[in-house]
């Protein structure tokens, strides 16, 4: 189980252990990091789950998760990522994210 | 001072009961459940959760959110609301309350005719969830009764678990009462190539049964056997404990544009809700997962000593048929036009009522969608051509102010 560092919005750090197959917002939500809503469970719709990637490589974005992004979220930035889109994997240990601001 | 008390733990009651912490509310939150399950999101029941024998639901937070919050969450169901001595009656236990929030939902609409068949099936919550996927082990053939978002999202996974599945629509086309010509012809042509049998303007005459089981659904010409029947026509308000309660209920339970009952310290939000609706001009209930979070939302800002303002946000949904994204931002009330861009993968309906942008539905386009919501919140309406033109040219006009 790859551990994933979420920082929250007032700085705190949570790593959090995520099962490869699941996403980083279920893994996130799981461990109740502070500024993850994921009010629509998942669906690419309501942007909660935005996160800037710290420290790490993901998978390229879909244009799903991209244009959702560029046209919904606030404060996007070029490392911003919908962590409902991105299926978590073994190769993501260590990954660091900073939950984005609304 | 008794606290808030929240009856239903669905979508809007759970964020309620978290967001009322959020907003520096002091006194105590009980949240009532009939569940003891987590509260968990409903949309993926109807699509990952039935292919996935061993998916677990998802749950909308974390235990310790809860805890977090000093959310007291209880199991059991509350028969009796005393709106004069502000108490509500749990499993036989009288609980004061400061302010009742009524979260109840909504519940399935059933064929009375096929009452108590024992492969007959609906899709709301979990326990229903489980159930048709226990049933489906069993099942090849079925039938799903409504043409909806239910009942489309249900016929597209069952096809992609090599079900043979048939829908039958009384419409001449599917998703008739919620989304255009072009959005429904598009729909049924994937649902088609992923092998659903559409059938179109069908009327029932009648059922072939045997013992407790319906074996066939007969139309006007032909019969269509079946293993099992999953009916998705829609949903009615769970107004039974506020009806017996004395409270106004029409479709759902009428609320004030701030979300306030006809009883003092009485408030609704979610499925249940009948509120003044800022687009419709009228009281509406609205089926969302947005409606039920946002009204908790504002509601928890009430409650938590800011100022009584009406509910007004933009409504959303989305439903995932199969690989088709449908996505609507507004209400289509009172439209008498549209203006559709279709370039073959991707689809864009505004829906104008005269001049003015009342909603707009896309397909595999969330770029369009996003942009959307924030049009319809300015209250402005694009010229036609900027529509037409696309998301980017809708978010340049929108910047222009």
């Amino acid at each position: 189980m790859p551990t994933i560092t979420f920082v929250e919005p007032d700085g705190t750090r949570r790593d959090v252990s995520a099962h490869p197959g699941e996403s980083l917002m279920a893994a996130a939500t799981r461990a109740n990091v502070a500024g993850i809503i994921a009010e629509c469970g998942g669906s690419a719709m309501c942007a909660t789950c935005h996160c800037y990637l710290v420290a790490g490589d993901l998978p390229e974005a879909e244009a799903l998760e991209a244009e959702t992004l560029e046209f919904v979220a606030q404060n996007v930035q070029a490392s911003s990522r919908l962590t409902c889109q991105v299926t978590v994997t073994d190769a993501m240990a260590g990954t660091v994210l900073q939950v984005a601001p609304r | 001072m008794s606290g808030v008390v929240i009856i239903g733990a669905g979508h809007a009651g759970s964020q309620l009961a978290v967001s009322l912490r959020a907003e520096g509310y002091a006194g105590a939150v009980t949240l009532i459940d009939a569940s003891d399950v987590l509260p968990y999101h409903k949309p993926p029941l109807s699509k990952t959760f039935l292919k996935d024998p061993a998916a677990l639901p998802q749950p909308l937070r974390a235990a310790s959110a809860y805890d977090a919050a000093g959310v007291v969450r209880r199991k059991g169901s509350v028969t009796a609301i005393d709106t004069a001595a502000q108490r509500v009656t749990l499993d036989g236990e009288s609980l004061p309350y400061g302010d009742l929030v009524l979260a109840t939902g909504a519940r399935n609409r059933m064929l009375p005719d096929l009452l108590g068949a024992s492969n007959v099936l609906s899709l709301r919550d979990l326990a229903d969830a489980e159930r048709l996927r226990d049933a489906l082990a069993m099942a090849h053939s079925i039938t799903v009764i409504g043409g909806g978002f239910i009942g489309l999202e249900s016929a597209a996974a069952l096809a992609g678990m090599g079900k043979s599945v048939t829908v039958l629509e009384a419409a001449p086309r599917m998703l008739a009462r919620v989304a255009a010509p072009e959005t429904s012809a598009r729909v049924e042509d994937t649902l088609a190539g992923l092998g659903v049998k559409l059938r179109l303007g069908w009327t029932t005459q009648n059922y072939r049964r045997d013992g407790d089981r319906v074996t066939a659904v007969l139309g006007t010409t032909d019969e269509l056997s079946c293993d099992l029947i999953l009916v998705g026509i829609g949903a009615v308000a769970d107004t039974a404990l506020a009806q017996a309660a004395g409270i106004a209920c029409n479709m759902g339970i009428l609320t004030d544009a701030h979300l306030q009952t006809s009883a003092p310290h009485v408030w609704a939000i979610g499925d249940v809700a009948e509120t003044p609706h800022w687009q419709a001009g009228a009281a509406l209930r609205v089926e969302s997962v947005q409606n039920a979070t946002d009204q908790a939302r504002h509601l928890a800002r009430i409650l938590s000593g800011a100022a009584l303002t009406p509910f007004r946000t933009v409504p959303w949904f989305w439903s995932d048929i199969g690989p088709l994204k449908l996505q609507i931002a507004g209400l289509a009330i009172g439209a008498d036009r549209r203006v559709v861009r279709d370039d073959g993968a991707r689809l864009a309906v505004f829906h104008l009522a005269g001049d003015r942008l009342m909603s707009v539905e896309t397909l595999n386009n969330p770029a369009d969608h996003m942009i959307a919501r924030q049009v319809l919140d300015s209250g402005r309406t694009p010229p036609d051509a900027v529509m037409v033109e696309g998301a980017a040219a809708m978010k340049a006009w929108l910047a222009q102010g």
